[in-house]
């Protein structure tokens, strides 16, 4: 896949970028007497991490805003919601860094965020045009398995039908589980009752999280186990173990797109834009693939490492409409929910 | 007992659960009062409730019916290394779940020991998931802890009557007819409720080795409301209902409870003269031998997992050790402060109300409980500073149930011997608290002060609600690291988090039992 970005993009984002620079240099000059301006961005919980991207970005942005860079973290994504609109108009967070496609209906209308501002061209599979919810970073769903594992199947339906045992993760806790859910959903329709049934019997077990299943799936439990296309990608490189392998399902594979927004109740909104800009930025982007172990929303100049062109690249990206995705949704967890309980 | 004057006084105890009873209660109301759109109980919170009665209610069952043999195996042998191996026997309840899940499954999972073994028989791999692995973890979680709490009861009769008993000429038959039956007949329902409500807010246990969402409790119920649908109305509706289950629960085990008072003894070391007999060391032998399987193999499990990646933890897992010491710190004294005065104004009277008060710090939905302070917090102050703090009391109401369990009985008894004498003398208050009081309770509040330690270490809780960055407690460092496919590390660090928990408990159980020769 080729998704290097063109280049008139890059330049426009390195003027983008100086003009901003420039900016925010005099708005610290301005300021230089009084305290640091400090930008709150919450995310979740992997994403804060020592290991994780935060760290770096921190750095790297505060190298360029002249400015303090906290980052919260406020569990997983649909936690990170939940947590804003605890907090409503009163919340300290400038933006907000870890929502995903399933989330938007219900982000956009709680009506705290406001329109990004920063200008880039994306490199997604799908073509994505909104003005509040930014890309910024991407990935398939799919089924991690074994290399020596026999007979991979080619779609859910071979899947069904083998005796291949899965794992996967609840849809009502799991950010994964969910995407499954619409995975199935979206490549089979009303179709997709039916294909739960004959999945039951390759369920081992449902892991609240993405953690439990994928430590089980390590652990011998199961042959496949949910998880990214992408997964291989972590053992090749942190590992250098090259025993991992993502299914490619005929059907296409469901996309996760990450997503940031500037709050609109922000007492920092230069910053914010800033920031939302900084995120297409190479400082940014670069450190994605191999800390949040994803596709970057913005190929970096360098590319992406060696590594990522041995993973499975999906003939057809699926992707629910987002003016779908919460009836959808309810639809396919009733099904879901009555397809595994019988 | 109850009626009667007393040295010391109930108030600060009646105090301090009038103040816990608020403060959950506050951080219910604070869920409620900010729910938008509220949908009421759909038939699938019946299935959720019906499912979440049955397998708290199996698993209690199987707990405590497996403990009290384990309990009485214990309780009279003597044996090389018997401390250490209670103490072990504990640590299955304060790991951090998804911990103690993968050192089960290691065990007892289809590529697990128990599975490889029976291959080499030519047999299937052991079929875990479903009820009766539910029943199974529960069960690994809880038995030590009814275990304990059933042998407390056991060291609680004075070695005089089974001296009487054994001059007497009772065997084992008598004395169980004579001292243990009545003993049990306190101990049972109390340990019955107490496993019952930890099991009722059971999650992402029942979800995982239930199978899938036919598994779904009450708690799950509750965590799709929250964060699903954001629907904080029935988030908060099914947390009273959790509630009002474990009240139920424990107003059934108190009215089912009939005290035994067996006397106050000198403190000499229990001997066992009706034990000798061979088959019952056999049998007693086979009983710890199997219980010591069941619960040490997924540690080891754990132990094994965890050693290849101990030289290559990252510096940040060391930091949270030290923090997770701290809060564990924190929320012990909180603990004892709580506890002591409300276990002697459970004593005196009013022991239903202030143990149901106590329940509640188990009973209350983590999730529903963490999002009501967030609430209540949040206009406040921000959130992040007092993280760690609300952390250490959240934990030290989780533990509460237990450490009142732990207290009463030895309370009623001290109480019930030496109040009158203690009147007599007149000494009260602190005087008789500092001679008589908490000398004769310094086991049980070791014991209590162990667990709470231990347990306070290895909850997530409602960190992940509140941390920032820099505050990330051991059990959150050990999901992160998870999350971010370093397993190995992540193994490394729940051995970390096994030893520290497990010399924290060592440390204040021991601390308890200096004079004690039993």
């Amino acid at each position: 896949m080729d998704i290097t970005p063109p280049l008139p993009f890059r330049r426009k984002t390195e003027d983008a970028m100086k003009y901003l620079t420039f900016a925010a240099g005099v708005f610290g000059a301005s300021a230089a007497l009084a305290q640091t301006p400090e930008l709150t961005v919450y995310t979740y919980d992997s994403f804060v991490a020592e290991w994780g991207p935060g760290p770096q970005i921190e750095t790297a942005f505060e190298a360029v805003c002249n400015c303090d860079l906290t980052l919260v973290a406020a569990g997983d994504g649909a936690a990170l919601l939940a947590r804003l609109q605890l907090e409503g108009d009163r919340t300290e967070a400038d933006v907000v860094l870890g929502l995903d496609t399933n989330l938007v209906p219900a982000a956009r209308e709680t009506g705290l965020f406001a329109p990004h501002g920063a200008d880039a061209t994306l490199d997604l599979p799908i073509t994505w045009d909104d003005d509040t919810f930014l890309p910024y970073d991407w990935g398939y769903f799919a089924f991690i398995h074994n290399t020596d594992l026999a007979n991979v199947p080619q779609d859910f339906l071979e899947l069904a039908a083998s005796d291949l045992s899965i794992l996967i993760q609840d849809p009502r806790s799991s950010t994964p589980g969910l995407g499954l859910l619409m995975w199935v959903k979206a490549a089979y329709g009303d179709d997709a009752p039916a294909v739960w049934a004959a999945l039951t019997d390759n369920i081992v077990t449902v892991t609240k999280g993405w953690s439990e299943a994928y430590g089980l799936f390590l652990d011998g439990e199961a042959d496949m186990v949910l998880s990214y296309t992408t997964s291989p990608a972590y053992h090749i490189i942190a590992e250098d173990d090259t025993s991992k392998d993502a299914a490619a399902f005929d059907e296409g594979h469901y996309l996760q797109i990450e997503l940031a927004a500037p709050l609109a109740g922000s007492d920092q909104p230069e910053l914010a834009a800033q920031f939302m800009q900084f995120i297409t930025t190479d400082a940014f982007q670069s450190v994605i693939p191999t800390t949040n172990w994803m596709y970057p929303a913005v190929m970096p100049a360098d590319g992406l490492p060696a590594e990522f062109d041995t993973l499975v690249e999906p003939r057809n990206a699926l992707l629910i409409p987002e003016a779908e995705v919460t009836e959808l949704r309810a639809q396919a967890l009733a099904e879901w929910l009555d397809a595994l309980s019988q | 007992m109850a009626r009667r004057a007393q040295p010391v006084s109930a108030r600060p105890g009646l105090g301090a659960a009038a103040c816990i009873a608020a403060l959950m209660a506050a951080a219910l109301v604070a869920v409620a009062l900010r729910a938008e759109t509220g949908t009421g109980l759909g038939p699938a919170d019946g299935a959720a409730i019906r499912f979440t009665l049955v397998q708290a209610a199996l698993s209690a069952l199987f707990s405590v019916a497996l403990a009290v043999p384990v309990a009485r195996a214990l309780a009279r042998r003597q044996f090389f290394g018997r401390r250490l191996l209670i103490t072990l026997l504990g640590a299955p309840f304060i790991l951090p779940v998804i911990v103690a899940v993968l050192g089960l499954l290691a065990v007892f999972g289809r590529s697990g020991w128990l599975s490889e073994a029976l291959g080499l028989f030519g047999l299937g791999p052991v079929r875990i998931y479903g009820l009766h692995g539910v029943v199974l973890a529960h069960v690994f979680f809880n038995l030590p802890l009814a275990t304990r709490l059933i042998l407390q009861g056991w060291h609680d009769i004075p070695a005089e009557r089974f001296r009487l008993a054994a001059q007497l000429g009772a065997g084992p038959g008598a004395i169980w007819r004579l001292l243990e039956r009545p003993m049990l007949a306190g101990v049972l329902p109390g340990a019955l409720a107490i496993v019952f409500a930890i099991c009722l807010t059971s999650f992402a246990v029942a979800l995982t080795l239930g199978g899938g969402p036919r598994a779904t409790t009450i708690e799950l119920a509750i965590y799709q409301a929250f964060s699903f649908e954001f629907d904080l109305g029935r988030a908060a509706l099914l947390a009273l209902l959790q509630i009002a289950l474990t009240l139920a629960a424990a107003a059934l085990a108190f009215r089912a409870t009939r005290g035994a008072a067996f006397g106050s003894g000198l403190d000499r070391p229990v001997q066992r003269w009706d034990a000798s007999r061979p088959l019952l060391r056999l049998q007693d032998a086979a009983m710890i031998g199997t219980a010591a399987l069941f619960l040490l193999l997924p540690l080891a499990a754990i132990v094994l997992n965890g050693l290849p990646g101990l030289a290559g933890l990252p510096a940040s897992v060391g930091w949270s050790a030290l923090l997770s010491l701290a809060v564990a710190a924190g929320s012990t004294a909180l603990l004892l402060l709580l506890a002591l005065p409300m276990a002697v104004a459970a004593a005196r009277r009013g022991g239903l109300a202030v143990e149901a008060a106590g329940l509640l710090g188990l009973a209350v939905s983590p999730l529903v409980i963490g999002t009501g302070l967030f609430l209540l917090v949040n206009p406040l102050i921000d959130p992040g500073l007092v993280a760690l703090p609300v952390t250490a009391l959240v934990n030290a109401l989780m533990a509460l149930p237990f450490a009142l369990r732990i207290l009463v009985p030895a309370a009623q008894e001290v109480l019930g011997n030496y109040g009158r004498l203690g009147l007599a003398l007149n000494m009260q208050g602190w005087p008789f608290l500092r001679h008589v009081l908490l000398p004769r309770l310094r086991p049980q509040i070791g014991f209590a002060a162990g667990l709470g330690a231990a347990l306070s270490m290895g909850d997530l809780g409602v960190i992940a609600l509140f941390a920032d960055q820099n505050h990330a407690t051991l059990p959150l460092q050990i999901y992160r690291l998870m999350g971010a496919y370093r397993m190995d590390s992540a193994a490394a660090a729940a051995l970390l988090l096994l030893v520290l928990s497990v010399s924290l408990f060592w440390l204040c159980d021991r601390g308890g039992r200096r004079h004690a020769a039993t």
